[in-house]
């Protein structure tokens, strides 16, 4: 029995069920409870880094979104997309805020056709293919957030960029031991 | 033959002589193990650095949040069709040389304050790696 195999795509399937579970509770606590965003209108200076970023959750959701909607994605797989979906649209809502507080119009998401050439969509043929390419996604829009810290002015949005980094660890975390990618053994794993 | 206890007990000075050299062989393990280099050359180690810190907004090969990367070095500034550059970008001028591209990554704002890229690098080992990279999608022809 302890030496048996789990077939990969299984062990996958029973890892994000697994994940799905455990997280919902933590995500539906959440938006239970809301984001206390204490942080205050922006500074002038930091709008735009405020855009950037939350060009990147639109890019987010519409890759997840779209992928909910593909047919590729088995059950335990889609209902953690749709948790990570709700994450980047709580991201996106805090952001957008704070770019209308500061007087400034936030930036809008482009149409799904357009994500799907930008992200080159059009390829994914499987659940591995979907995974593997919300697995860069997310690692690279937690780099985004870490490399933008120093650019901003106002401490508060300085730990909000924090905090949204840890989400998008948490996903990219999530669907990297999903696919049995070892944890990198170096630390500063995001330097 | 002298006893040890003959021996002058070495000050700090000499203690330095004696094991400086190893503080320093040290202090750079440390250091290395802390903050593991990379080859300046290191096209491979650039890709991967390309796809954890650029990835989130960059592809090589489509616009998406910041314009596409595939023949960037050597490329006049805000160049590529399709991408809505800021008018920072725009007023910046000239082509993008790797020495160019070095100091764009270590400060953008400083560069061309009001654009639309706030990642900064550090490292100037890892600047050197992703441009060695995007130099090598440079050379090649487009897929």
């Amino acid at each position: 029995m302890g030496s048996e195999q789990v077939p990969w795509n299984e062990g996958r399937r029973q890892f994000l069920a697994r994940a799905g579970v455990a997280t919902l509770g933590i995500g539906a606590t959440g938006l239970l409870g809301g984001r206390a965003l204490a942080a205050p209108a922006a500074q002038a200076g930091d709008v735009g880094v405020i855009q950037t970023a939350l060009a990147l959750e639109h890019e987010g959701i519409a890759a997840y979104q779209i992928a909910g909607k593909s047919g590729l994605l088995s059950p335990a797989t889609l209902k953690l997309a749709l948790l990570f979906l709700g994450h980047h649209e709580a991201h996106r809502d805090s952001l957008a805020a704070l770019v209308g507080k500061a007087g400034g119009k936030p930036v809008e998401p482009k149409t799904d056709s357009q994500y799907i050439s930008d992200l080159n969509l059009g390829v994914l043929k499987s659940e591995n293919d979907v995974v593997a390419l919300a697995t860069r996604l997310e690692r690279g829009a937690a780099s985004a957030y870490i490399g933008q810290i120093t650019a901003l002015k106002d401490p508060a949005l300085a730990r909000l960029f924090a905090e949204i980094s840890a989400d998008e660890a948490i996903h990219w975390t999530t669907l990297n031991n999903a696919a049995g990618t070892p944890i990198p053994e170096s630390a500063y794993v995001f330097a | 033959m002298s006893s040890p206890e003959a021996r002058p007990a070495a000050g700090p000075s000499m203690k330095l002589v004696r094991f400086g050299p190893l503080l320093v062989i040290g202090l750079l393990a440390l250091v290395t193990a802390v903050r593991p280099g990379i080859a300046a050359d290191d096209a491979a180690a650039g890709e991967m650095l390309y796809d954890a810190k650029c990835g989130g907004c960059h592809s090589v090969e489509r616009n998406r949040i910041g314009p596409l990367h595939r023949g960037v070095v050597g490329r006049p500034v805000a160049s590529v069709p399709g991408y809505s550059y800021s008018p920072a970008l725009k007023r910046l001028g000239g082509s993008w040389t790797p020495a160019r591209l070095d100091r764009w990554l270590s400060g953008t704002q400083k560069m061309a304050p009001g654009s639309k890229m706030y990642l900064e690098i550090d490292d100037p080992a890892q600047r050197r790696a992703i441009i060695s990279y995007l130099g090598s999608v440079s050379k090649a022809s487009p897929r």
